[in-house]
């Protein structure tokens, strides 16, 4: 069924579900600042600040028609690689490789917008794998040959194919979800995704003990871990019928792997930051950090998300 | 710079448009300290050099309400080489020309520069005068500080920029973008002493140069 601009009533349902939250939170800012009037609660008003921002472009764009919404998504993408070839050391004469790399970002998200899965799952991992290695070698600078090739493999791998999985899953999801659409199924995606980071991290304030990664991210504990997955697994099973093709079950074990894989993405891109000696990723978004510190989570949540769908749920 | 209604327009739309598609939204500014910028002339933003984009990026930093107020200082022998590169110098880009090494020569190298402060616009200028090799800062050259000596009340607003060198270095026509970051000292004001004004200049951008933790070229 479908509501203003052919948007699916559930994920309207959603849309408007996700403001109220939002209006809540901007509450409790105000609340707490006036009873307590000495403190500016200055960390928490700015990550709530820009959760508008980044909840208003990310409903604006996706919601707005499908080319707008892959366009808006491989920006994103953009700025991620942007951001982590800028904190990796790179060679000079690697800068033409570069602007090569960047390159692979729209027709990756072609691949994906035309929903042509044969070539959007082989480009980067293998294409792009192959390719650059021989451009690199062609270019006869060998110092430094093995990290350059392999930070950019990786790097086109986490923030170009990973979350490229969100674009296909937009185009592609309309085929098997009578009940929402691509729409829904993004939502359950990035949302719970999103969701789950706050979760671990609420979980995480208030119960906090035992560290799980002491030495890559020492705020991490179980009790963070544990009680986040399972408040995103409980969110999944009440709001995966009215936005997936799955039932009530599945939708709780897509959940606890949302959960898993995001808290997975978030320690990966955090031993990252610890091996280049950096707290943030960048200073895009006050309050959260870069554009890496906000979407890490999703570079293993979507690709584990979408491979999940598609092999229970698709034809 | 031209009084032409046209022209003023062309310059508002190459910087509305163009500039800022390339310096906020491809590239990509992270600004430290913004609340140090000035809010209106007569101003000096001093920066380092590695990059063409230079200038254009800490023309970027001001609001476009401020841009027929800013002007880069420029050597005359690199911008005034062929008709359509002076033409574009001085009408889109809006230069203030400065002939290299005539300070020798007796007449004021910088007299153009000390008028623009006098009319209450904001200089962008380079102490190191050229650009040097990518994100390395350079011995600064004395322009500066005669200019902050003869005008005492003008602030002169250090910014030290990283990310462009790796950009668009020097002896490279080829864009890649990268990240930049951006950070803004307090204003420092002319000093009796040319020297003690250079040397709290040069300290001022070693330390903002210090507050960035960056990866440089290998």
């Amino acid at each position: 069924m479908s509501g203003p601009f052919g948007v699916p009533q559930n994920v309207a349902y959603a849309t408007a579900a996700i403001y109220a939250v939002l209006i809540l939170a901007s509450l409790i800012v105000v609340v707490l600042r006036w009873r307590n009037p000495g403190e500016r609660y200055q960390e928490l008003a700015d990550r709530t600040e820009s959760w508008w921002w980044m909840i208003g472009a990310f409903t604006a764009c996706v919601l707005f028609n499908q080319t707008v919404a892959v366009i808006f998504l491989a920006f994103i993408s953009y700025l991620a690689l942007k951001e982590y070839l800028s904190l990796i050391p790179t060679r000079r004469i690697d800068r033409a490789i570069l602007l090569f790399a960047y390159l692979a970002i729209p027709i990756q998200f072609y691949w994906a917008a035309i929903d042509w899965y044969g070539m959007f799952i082989v480009f980067v991992p293998v294409w792009m794998f192959l390719f650059f290695p021989a451009l690199m070698a062609a270019l006869g600078e060998t110092q430094g040959f093995l990290r350059a090739v392999g930070t950019l493999s990786w790097g086109l791998m986490m923030t170009v194919f990973t979350l490229s999985h969100m674009a296909w899953l937009l185009v592609s999801g309309d085929r098997v979800n009578p009940v929402a659409g691509g729409l829904g199924l993004l939502f359950f995606l990035v949302v719970l995704t999103q969701f789950n980071d706050v979760a671990q991290y609420c979980w995480g304030k208030l119960f906090g003990r035992h560290k799980v990664t002491p030495t890559v991210s020492p705020k991490k504990t179980w009790e963070g871990l544990i009680g986040g997955v399972a408040t995103t697994t409980a969110l999944a099973a009440a709001a995966g019928p009215y936005l997936t093709p799955m039932d009530w079950r599945w939708s709780a074990l897509a959940g606890a792997i949302l959960g898993v894989a995001g808290f997975l993405g978030d320690i990966t891109l955090s031993a990252v930051k610890r091996d280049l000696g950096v707290k943030d990723t960048g200073g895009l978004i006050p309050g959260h950090g870069g554009i890496l510190d906000r979407v890490d989570s999703l570079t293993y949540a979507a690709p584990a998300f979408v491979h999940f769908v598609r092999y229970f749920f698709y034809p | 710079m031209s009084r032409n209604p046209f022209t003023r327009l062309l310059r508002f739309l190459f910087f509305a448009v163009v500039v800022r598609a390339v310096i906020l939204v491809a590239l990509g500014l992270t600004v430290r300290h913004r609340e140090r910028l000035p809010g209106d002339g007569p101003a000096v933003l001093a920066g380092n050099h590695n990059s063409n984009l230079d200038a254009l990026a800490l023309m970027s930093l001001m609001p476009l309400r401020l841009l027929p107020k800013l002007r880069p200082v420029a050597a005359m022998d690199y911008f005034y080489t062929s008709g359509w590169r002076t033409w574009f110098a001085n009408n889109i880009i809006g230069i203030i020309p400065v002939k290299r090494g005539s300070g020798n020569e007796g007449g004021n190298p910088l007299q153009l520069a000390e008028e623009a402060l006098d009319r209450g616009e904001i200089l962008v200028l380079f102490p190191e005068g050229t650009r040097g090799e990518p994100e390395k800062l350079q011995v600064f050259k004395k322009g500066i500080g005669h200019l902050a000596r003869a005008r005492p009340k003008v602030p002169v607003v250090p910014v030290f920029m990283y990310g462009l060198g790796k950009a668009l270095p020097k002896g490279s026509a080829l864009l890649v973008p990268f990240n930049v970051s951006v950070t803004i000292g307090e204003a420092l004001y002319g000093k009796a002493s040319h020297d003690a004004f250079m040397a709290s200049l040069e300290q001022a951008m070693t330390a903002l140069a210090a507050e960035e933790k960056v990866p440089a070229w290998e």
